[in-house]
């Protein structure tokens, strides 16, 4: 650490960063705008002036930029020096000419950077006389709204857009002070990471869209930290509520995992929990019913029934041990297709025996040579998509160092780097929308992936076994010596090809390339529920059609999305008693003799164990309504009293499990005696918010199961990472907040990140190869094979439900690379199960006799993919 | 043109303005500075030892070395390739046409002194960085570097000598901007034209991240001469410390507005008075901005300064490109500075706040005040902001060019403001 001079107090600084970043991180409230700790410095802005003496003899100084000036040791700066505080006054002005007087009605009201700053800085008269510069808005489609004339020209937005996420439809047009940050013209932003412009813009040109629909002040809101539960990364969100509405997600700052950022289903997808469908009554053969009806009912078939139960990996683990519990552990079986349970578990084997250890999403960014197998990152893992992204950034960044330019200061960075981009090989059926950072891509059917990673491992270590007739493979050869030279190596892989070929030979590139090895999981829990274990799904189809059972209980699963629909309608058909718990209509819960309405994470506590393989808690934050019950509280016996209850059990009865009761502090956890309010200090109204319907303020509601209060008394320390409900500190309103919960600005937070990684191989062990080498893909005459697409608006369940995500949704549709079959065409594909009609999509860069279907929102089910089938044009 | 002394830049130009051809610039000594530095083996540190001793600086307005900025190039085997030379020929201060001068008249003089820089910097490809509005130069500058490719001076291994090299004219979009180097290398790789951040600076991380040297115009065209006459030649052209010569401009309501060679040193009683013809009659001096828009206003009294790098500051101001524009007592200090802000904030790049925010508020302020809408206050409105634009407040030097005249009006016709204020209109209307 260096000592930097901060009016003269002696202050220890990270020499490797800036003024600014050292005199935030040491809580001192110096303003800024345009300088963002994922985005670096760029200094426009010039909010963030020092006045910097040469030494201590040096009564002038010069003022400089915090942002631009390194902390190097020994140097001297005034943030309180009057002429720098006039400049920084000037700067505010100067910003603030434009800036309309709509804070009332200003979504950003309240948790705006741009207040804060501004009353940091002192300015509250405005000396301009003039008529301010207006702007037409544009339509930016369903997720982000537009209003420029807000803006004070940051340039945070297409930083972030343009050079971080790279997208580019987002640009900044004209001069002066007139410039414009939009598109060429109104249309969907077409990144699918757009809804961080929420956050990263300092006032309120983006704003949240959906939020907009069922607008909430940040201090009407109450908070909860919560999961993500739209893919399997577990990016940590915190959830705000009023009356009873999920009003929107924003980012929960996790340094391990999503960082500042999330994807756009994970940020817009909450609103299937207000859907106008959800069910919040038992339903008892078509009619609503009463808790303790349908639990007489539920008993009475336990007690008496045949009872089994089918699990889910968007459930729970609480929620699938109690079912586990409830059922039996002879009777529980897996809520996800037997060909899926063998992918992740394999997956996860690979992962516990290591040595290969699994990266963190940060440790991801930091990779210096990614090879890709098999994967769509940015429709199967979003988020991930966007740190491999960064990762390209990696070896590039030597040759800066070399020319010692500092690396926060983004424009000397990227104007040396220019177009560099280290090592990224991407090896899928299709093109993926990180093929334009690629160093090379690949495509080819699951087999020929898989045999490419083969021949990877061997051109790495010739004790990995050989692909046959494919000795010398310039691609395979390239990508070795990339990995080989790389300091840090990443293989990433997972369940997509639905190949264990392929996850074998990612398995095998890692070993021999000594490489971190990452897996996608299709769902919020899929890791999870393979650890829990279960009887395979099929054999509880059996046990239905066998017979065998007469009553199956099905938790937050729909079965046409895990087996072919005639399948699950025999199944269903042939169950006597069908006990479903669920949110939503779906065909499986059409068929329902009981419904039990099930909470979302937005209703529920519970843990999901992500991709990475950490266990990580969500919280309740919309207060207890109606009958809904988090799964786990209808399924529990009585005995368990609450959460830590129910871990408590889970711990004892799978061994396997019991770490996960430290992934969040417990129910009993306080602060000087007291629990962490979800409602920020300022909540207005609170005790008359319900004088409508009772003039004396009603009993706040109880919450036993977390250390989290619905209400906003409480501590005001900062509470462990898991428990961070919202980022709000004197000062700081807006969500950079988060800046005064790290440990150094952009660091881990205090305390250390949520979550508990569970796959932690000592770098000692070893596995052998894999040597089950598939032959190389043979097209058909007549035939082709099938593999599955999936999109990030269309292929999750739940955040297809979201008004703004289906506006998005992608058709569903078959991409193949064929001159029979033109753009649009509607065709017929027919596989062993039947007939389904897509439109064509043609993808030039797909291999020969390889088509890709959508799945999750098509009448298609991954189960069924691979596989051959006939295409034909539609008659 | 008056006076005894050597004007190598201005020299070969016929008084019709009509080019002077490839023919009559080989005749006149053109291209034997490069065949010089190719055949006689000079290496390119020797050259950047001869620039350097001539003391030739920077004739865009900043006065640097321009030996020493060549030296700044990273040499070796090492170093990133290739090396860039950017002429900059986007002349857009406001009342300069010296560059536009030399390109339109004598294009084969900066494609050979071009060629010079680029062999003394190692260079393997050269741009000229045209202003988009000088068609005319254009046309001749791609005429000749036409010719000179067919004579193979151009390309690969020049004169036999193992160097190549590939020059091309490029045709701005143009923006003031771009006479900040990184500005301009940013317009030349098709990005914005937002300045860089400096460090680091073009020589270490230039165009497409290159090594890379940007010069202007009229520097460019001196290197020939230096390398044909020598460095004590050229140094001995000024009269004072500065060496060689420097084209020097004047318009506004004098006698004879004009460009002319003169003597780096020349005084600007001497330019004003002898080459321009003094004022014309019935018209008053009152003051002048001494190389371009963004140079403090002078006045009588400074009028015996030398126009060098050095001596104008004594008046606070500064020789910028030495062109001046000259204003007097039939034209109004504040819609004259009204209209220099208007300019100013019109090429803001939007880049960094007292620039985009600043200018257009002053430039608001001014309009209003020339239109008789100024208000007690606005003084103190305008010289805030010239003190939020000073060096290293902002950005870039656009801010701090446009504080110049800004700053230095409201000290010198100070009362020309305050009576549009108290009058409710502009006396000169």
């Amino acid at each position: 650490m260096a000592i930097v001079y901060v009016d003269n107090k002696p202050c220890e600084m990270n020499p490797e960063e800036n003024l600014l970043h050292g005199c935030l991180s040491l809580g001192f409230k110096l303003p800024y705008f345009c300088w963002h700790p994922a985005l670096g410095s760029v200094g426009a802005c010039r909010q963030c002036a020092v006045k910097q003496f040469r030494d201590e003899n040096d009564g002038h100084g010069k003022i400089v930029m915090s942002c631009m000036t390194p902390a190097a040791g020994g140097t001297r700066i005034s943030i309180a020096d009057p002429e720098v505080v006039a400049f920084r006054a000037g700067i505010i002005e100067g910003l603030m000419l434009n800036h309309p007087h709509d804070c009332p009605v200003c979504d950003e009201g309240g948790e705006c950077h741009l207040q804060d700053m501004t009353v940091m800085t002192g300015h509250d008269y405005r000396r301009y006389e003039f008529e301010k510069r207006t702007f037409r808005n544009q339509n930016l489609g369903p997720l982000v709204n537009h209003e420029m004339n807000r803006c004070i020209q940051c340039y945070r937005c297409v930083r972030y857009y343009r050079d971080y996420a790279g997208g580019n439809d987002l640009n900044a047009f004209a001069l002066r002070d007139r410039v414009f940050f939009g598109r060429a013209e109104d249309g969907v932003l077409e990144n699918e990471f757009s809804g961080n412009l929420v956050e990263i813009c300092p006032t309120g040109v983006f704003t949240d869209k959906t939020l907009k629909q069922h607008y909430a002040r940040k201090w009407d809101q109450q908070f909860a930290p919560s999961v993500c539960v739209h893919c399997a990364l577990g990016c940590n969100t915190d959830a705000g509520e009023r009356y009873g509405t999920l009003r929107r997600i924003v980012n929960r700052y996790n340094h391990e995992v999503n960082g500042y950022f999330l994807c756009d289903r994970g940020r817009f997808g909450y609103e299937f929990v207000n859907d106008e469908r959800r069910f919040r009554q038992p339903l008892l053969k078509g009619q609503s019913a009463s808790a303790a009806s349908a639990r007489s009912y539920l008993d009475e078939k336990i007690a008496h029934g045949r009872v089994i139960g089918i699990g889910s990996p968007r459930a729970s683990l609480e929620a699938n041990f109690s079912l586990r519990t409830l059922v039996g552990p002879d009777h529980f079986y897996s809520g996800m297709a037997d060909h899926e349970v063998k992918l992740i578990r394999l997956m996860i084997e690979t992962l516990r025996r290591g040595p290969m250890r699994t990266p963190t999403l940060r440790e991801i960014e930091e990779s210096d040579a990614v090879f890709i197998l098999g994967e769509d990152l940015t429709n199967v893992a979003p988020r991930m998509a966007l740190s491999v992204r960064q990762s390209v950034r990696q070896q590039p960044m030597e040759a800066v160092k070399k020319l010692k330019i500092p690396l926060w200061l983004d424009f000397g960075v990227r104007d040396a780097m220019q177009d560099a981009k280290g090592p990224l090989y991407i090896a899928t059926p299709h093109g993926t929308r990180l093929d334009d950072v690629a160093t090379t891509t690949f495509h080819a059917a699951p087999d020929d992936l898989a045999r490419l990673g083969f021949a990877v491992a061997h051109a790495l270590d010739s004790s990995a076994p050989a692909v046959p007739h494919a000795d010398d493979w310039p691609l395979a050869n390239e990508i070795a010596r990339a990995l080989k030279g790389a300091k840090r190596p990443l293989v990433i892989c997972g369940a997509s090809c639905a190949s264990e070929a392929v996850i074998q030979a990612a398995a095998n590139v890692a070993m021999a390339a000594h490489a971190a090895l990452s897996f996608t999981a299709p769902e919020c829990n899929s890791v999870g529920a393979a650890l829990m274990g279960g009887n395979p799904l099929s054999a509880a189809f059996q046990a239905v059609r066998d017979g065998y059972a007469d009553t199956v209980i099905i938790l937050e699963n729909d079965l046409y999305r895990r087996a072919p629909h005639h399948e699950a309608d025999s199944v269903l058909r042939a169950a006597p008693h069908v006990i479903v718990l669920d949110h939503l209509p779906n065909p499986t819960n059409e068929k329902a003799e009981l419904l039990l309405p099930a909470g979302t994470f937005a209703e529920s506590d519970g843990t999901f164990i992500s991709s990475e393989g950490r266990a990580q808690r969500f919280f309740q934050v919309c207060p207890p309504e109606n009958e809904v019950l988090a799964s786990w509280r209808w399924l529990k016996p009585d005995h368990w009293q609450n959460l830590d209850d129910v871990l408590q059990a889970m711990a004892e009865a799978l061994p396997q499990l019991a770490a996960i009761r430290d992934a969040a502090p417990s129910s009993k956890f306080r602060i000087a005696g007291a629990k962490i309010p979800r409602s920020p200090h300022r909540e207005s109204g609170r005790t008359a918010a319900l004088v409508h319907i009772n003039i004396s303020e009603p009993k706040t509601p109880e919450d036993p199961d977390s250390a989290l209060s619905f209400s906003m008394e409480g501590t005001s320390d900062q509470p462990p990472a898991a428990l961070i409900p919202f980022f709000w500190s004197p000062s700081w309103n807006s969500i950079q907040a988060v800046n005064t919960y790290q440990q150094e600005v952009g660091g881990p937070l205090r305390g250390g990140d949520a979550g508990l990684r569970l796959f932690e191989p000592s770098p000692e062990n070893g596995q052998a190869y894999f040597s089950a080498i598939p032959a190389a893909f043979q097209p058909r005459e007549s035939e082709w094979l099938l593999v599955p697409m999936y999109h990030i608006f269309g292929s999750d369940e739940l955040s297809l439900q979201a008004p703004a995500i289906r506006e998005l949704a992608v058709m569903p549709h078959v991409a193949i690379n064929s001159d029979e079959f033109a753009e649009g065409m509607e065709v017929d594909v027919t596989l062993a199960d039947g007939t389904f009609r897509f439109p064509v999509r043609v993808h030039r860069e797909m291999p020969a006799g390889v088509a890709a279907v959508s799945v999750g929102s098509s009448p298609l089910v991954t189960v069924q993919l691979p596989g051959w089938g006939k295409i034909a044009r539609a008659k | 043109m008056t006076g005894n002394f050597d004007r190598p830049l201005t020299e070969r130009m016929h008084p019709d303005g009509s080019v002077v051809s490839l023919r009559a610039y080989e005749l006149a000594g053109g291209y034997q500075a490069i065949r010089k530095v190719l055949r006689t083996g000079m290496t390119p540190m020797a050259v950047i030892e001869e620039v350097t001793e001539a003391n030739l600086r920077g004739r865009g307005g900043a006065g640097f070395q321009t030996g020493v900025k060549w030296s700044f190039v990273p040499r070796g085997k090492d170093v990133p390739n290739p090396t860039y030379l950017v002429v900059n020929g986007d002349e857009m201060e406001p009342g300069t046409f010296k560059d536009r001068f030399l390109m339109e008249q004598d294009p084969h003089q900066l494609i050979e002194g071009a060629m010079v820089a680029a062999f003394a910097i190692e260079a393997d490809i050269a741009y000229i960085f045209l202003r988009g509005e000088y068609t005319l130069a254009y046309e001749r500058l791609a005429h000749a570097i036409a010719e000179v490719y067919e004579r193979h001076y151009l390309g690969k291994n020049i004169f036999g000598s193992g160097y190549s090299l590939e020059l091309y004219l490029h045709v701005s979009g143009g923006r003031y901007i771009c006479g900040d180097e990184t500005g301009l290398l940013n317009a030349l790789e098709g990005k914005r034209a937002n300045p860089r951040s400096k460090p680091p600076f073009p020589p270490s991380v230039g165009l497409f991240g290159k090594p890379t040297v940007v010069n202007n115009v009229e520097t460019i065209c001196c290197v020939p001469h230096i390398i044909n006459r020598g460095a004590t030649w050229f140094q001995g052209l000024g009269r004072t410390k500065d060496g060689g010569t420097k084209l020097f401009g004047v318009s506004g309501k004098v006698k004879h507005p004009g460009l002319w060679e003169l003597p780096m040193g020349t005084t600007v009683r001497e330019i004003l008075e002898e080459h321009a013809g003094g004022m014309r009659d019935g018209v008053k001096f009152r003051g002048l901005l001494p190389g371009g828009a963004s140079t403090d206003f002078i006045v009588e009294e400074h009028l015996d300064l030398a126009m060098d790098f050095a001596s104008l500051g004594k008046a606070g101001s500064r020789m910028g490109t030495g062109i001046m524009i000259v204003l007097d007592d039939h034209t109004c200090p504040v819609g004259m500075t009204s209209n220099l802000t208007q300019f100013f904030a019109r090429e803001s790049c939007g880049f960094c706040t007292p620039c985009w925010s600043g200018l257009g508020w002053a430039d608001r302020i001014l309009k209003a005040m020339e239109e008789g809408r100024g208000k007690p206050g606005d003084l103190d409105k305008l010289e805030f902001q010239t003190k939020m634009w000073a060096p290293g407040h902002t950005f870039c030097a656009l801010a701090p060019g446009a504080a110049e005249p800004v700053q230095s009006a409201l000290k010198y016709f100070r009362e020309d403001f305050e009576r549009h204020i108290r009058e409710h209109s502009c006396p000169w209307s």
